[in-house]
C-alpha cells in the first residue's frame, strides 16, 4: 500500500514555483528519504501534504484518503517534525508536549516519559529558554509519542549534537521497524545514505529520481584528492578535475583497483578519498538530466 | 476545549492586567466622586456649556452633578476605552500570533480543523470579555456602595452591557482582520480601536457627521445617551452585530483557505 500517493502536484506561490509537478509514492513501512538542496521546493512538498498550503493544482492521498477532503483524520495519524522548531515561548516543556497529546485526545504520558528520558530533554524548562537542539527534541517528543502511522521529517537533526541525532535515528529505526513509515526531508545525503531505504531526489520543483538507495548511490562517484602531484593520474572516468598547486582533486567512477594501482606508481605526499558532497550527486544528476 | 484551555492560559496575565487596570481607574473615579460631587452640582452647568468640547463628550446631555451622570461620562470613557483597546489586542492577535510566532504550524499539524480552531479562539476571546466585565461590573458595584450612592442600576445596566456588546465588535472585527495578517499586529488593533472612539467624538460634534455612529461601535456606548434616554440605540446597535457577524464571517472564511507560511 502507498502511504504517500502525489499526483502531479502543483503549487505556485503568485508567479514564482514551489513545486512543478510532483510524482511521489511512497510504500507502508518505508523509510524515505527526500533529498533537495535549499529552494527546491522539499519544504513546499511537505507542507502541501500535511495542508498547510493548498496545491495550486494536482492531488495526493495520503494512507490512501484525499488530503484536502480528509486532513483531520489523515493529520491524527501522521507525527510531524518541522525545519525550525517553534513552540508557545513561555510555556513549560511538559506542558507543550501534553498539549500535543491533548489536541490529539490522546494520553501518551507514558510514551513521552519515555522518549524525554531517552534525549535527555529536561521537560521543566520554559521553551524560550531553550536552545535550538533542546527545541529539536520537544519537537521529537510532539512528533513521535503517540506512535504515528507515518512520521514527516523535515530537515529533523539540524541543531541536534552527534550522539543525539544518533539517539533519534536510533529511535526512528525502531518505531520503523515496529510498521511506521518514515518520510525524511534533508539536504544530509549522509543521513539518507545511512538510514532511508529509498530516497527521491528534487531540483527546482521538480523529482529527478525517485528509486532504492542502492541504485541512486550505484553510479556515485568519489572524491579524490591527491597531494604531490602536479599532473592528473592517467585514468579513465575521471571528471571536475581541479588542481591548486601541488594539490589535484577530481571525481573518479571508475574500478577502486585501478585507481589504487595507478596511484601507486605515484609520489603523492597526502591521499584523501570522500564521498562526493551533495553538491557533487545533484551535478551528477544534473548531467544525467542534461542529456536526456 | 484545548485550545480554549490553552487560549484563556495564555491570555491569563494580559487578562489580569487589563482588568486591574480598568476596575482600578474605575474605582478610583468613583472614589472621588463624593468629593466632587457637592462641587459638580455647581460646575455642572459650566461643563454642560462648553460648546462642542460637551458635545463631543455627550456632557451636554446629562446631569453631570448626578452620580449617573459623572459614571457615565468619566467611568465611560474609561471602561469604553480600556475595553475596546483590550478586545481590540485579543481580537488582532489571536489568529496572527501563530503565524508570527510560528506556531500555527505546530498547531495546524495537529488533527484538529481550522473551523474548529477559529472558533475555539474566537471563545476564548469572548469567554476573556466577559471575565473581564464580570470583574469590573463586580468591583464597580462594590465601590459605588462603598461611596453610599444609589444610582438607576438599570441604566448602569445598559451601559455595562452596551459596552460588552461594543467589545465584543471590535473584537469580531479585529478577529477577522486576523486571518489576514501575519505579521505583529498589536498596532493595527490599538489603531481601529481608537478610531472608533474618535470617530463617535466626530460624529458627536456635528449632525453632518452623524453617519459616522453607524460605522463606529461607540456609536451605541455612548453613556451619556444611554444615561439620559435609558436604552440603547437600536439602529445603531443592529449596525454594529452586523460588522460583528462579517467580522467573525471573514474570519472563518479567510482562515480556512490560507497558505501557513
Amino acid at each position: 500500500m502507498n502511504v504517500i500517493k502525489t499526483d502531479s502536484l502543483v503549487k505556485f506561490y503568485g508567479k514564482s514555483r514551489g513545486i512543478d509537478g510532483i510524482n511521489l509514492q511512497v510504500e507502508e513501512g518505508d523509510f524515505f528519504g527526500f533529498i533537495g538542496p535549499n529552494g527546491a521546493g522539499k519544504s513546499t512538498t511537505v507542507r502541501t501534504l500535511l495542508g498547510l498550503i493548498s496545491p495550486t493544482s494536482g492531488s495526493a492521498e495520503i494512507l490512501g484518503k484525499d488530503i484536502i477532503k480528509n486532513k483531520t483524520e489523515i493529520l491524527s495519524e501522521i507525527g510531524y517534525m518541522p525545519s525550525e522548531a517553534a513552540f508557545y515561548p513561555d510555556m513549560r516543556v511538559r506542558e507543550v508536549i501534553k498539549l500535543s497529546a491533548a489536541l490529539r485526545k490522546r494520553d501518551c504520558a507514558a510514551t513521552a516519559k519515555h522518549l524525554c528520558e531517552r534525549l535527555q530533554l529536561d521537560t521543566e524548562k520554559k521553551i524560550k529558554e531553550l536552545s535550538l537542539g533542546n527545541r529539536k527534541k520537544v519537537s521529537i517528543v510532539c512528533a513521535l509519542q503517540h506512535t504515528p502511522r507515518l512520521c514527516i521529517l523535515d530537515e529533523p537533526t539540524s541543531g541536534l549534537d552527534p550522539l543525539m541525532q544518533r539517539e533519534f535515528y536510533a529511535i526512528l529505526k525502531e518505531l520503523n521497524e515496529s510498521g511506521t513509515t518514515v518520510f525524511l526531508s534533508s539536504h544530509i545525503l549522509s543521513e539518507v545514505q545511512r538510514y532511508c531505504k529509498h530516497a527521491a531526489v528534487i531540483r527546482d520543483g521538480k523529482i529527478l529520481v525517485c528509486d532504492s538507495i542502492e541504485n541512486i548511490g550505484h553510479t556515485e562517484a568519489k572524491r579524490v584528492s591527491l597531494r604531490g602531484i602536479t599532473s592528473p593520474p592517467a585514468l579513465e572516468g575521471i571528471k571536475d578535475l581541479k588542481q591548486n598547486g601541488d594539490t589535484i582533486s577530481f571525481l573518479y567512477s571508475g574500478s577502486p583497483s585501478m585507481l589504487l594501482s595507478e596511484l601507486s606508481k605515484l609520489t603523492i605526499t597526502d591521499i584523501n578519498i570522500t564521498e562526493p558532497d551533495l553538491e557533487e550527486i545533484f551535478m551528477h544528476f544534473y548531467s544525467k538530466e542534461e542529456r536526456k | 476545549m484545548t485550545v480554549i484551555k490553552h487560549e484563556l492560559k495564555a491570555g491569563k496575565n494580559s487578562l489580569i492586567i487589563w482588568t486591574a487596570i480598568i476596575a482600578f481607574m474605575l474605582a478610583l473615579c468613583i472614589f472621588i466622586y463624593p468629593q466632587m460631587g457637592s462641587q459638580m452640582s455647581e460646575i455642572s452647568g459650566m461643563f454642560a456649556n462648553m460648546g462642542s468640547f460637551s458635545a463631543a463628550f455627550g456632557m451636554d446631555k446629562i446631569n453631570f452633578g448626578e452620580f449617573s451622570g459623572f459614571f457615565a461620562v468619566e467611568c465611560g470613557n474609561v471602561l469604553g476605552l480600556g475595553g475596546a483597546f483590550f478586545a481590540a489586542l485579543l481580537g488582532i492577535s489571536a489568529l496572527s500570533k501563530e503565524e508570527k510566532e510560528h506556531t500555527a504550524e505546530f498547531l495546524l499539524t495537529h488533527p484538529i480543523s481550522r473551523t474548529s480552531v477559529v472558533f475555539n479562539k474566537l471563545c476564548a476571546a469572548v469567554l476573556q470579555l466577559i471575565l473581564l466585565n464580570l470583574a469590573v461590573a463586580g468591583i464597580t458595584a462594590l465601590s459605588v456602595l462603598i461611596i453610599g450612592e444609589k444610582p438607576d442600576v438599570y441604566k448602569l445596566f445598559l451601559m455595562f452591557l452596551s459596552y460588552f456588546i461594543m467589545q465584543l465588535e471590535t473584537c469580531a472585527v479585529c478577529f477577522g482582520a486576523s486571518a489576514f495578517i501575519s505579521a505583529n499586529s498589536a498596532g493595527i488593533g490599538l489603531g481601529a480601536a481608537a478610531l472608533f472612539y474618535f470617530l463617535n467624538i466626530v460624529a458627536n460634534l456635528t449632525e453632518k457627521a452623524e453617519f459616522l455612529k453607524y460605522l463606529t461601535p461607540f456609536g451605541y456606548t455612548d453613556g451619556a445617551d444611554i444615561i439620559a434616554n435609558g436604552k440603547i440605540e437600536l439602529k445603531y446597535l443592529a449596525f454594529g452585530l452586523i460588522f460583528t457577524v462579517m467580522g467573525i464571517a471573514a474570519a472563518f472564511y479567510k482562515y480556512n483557505k490560507k497558505d501557513i507560511a
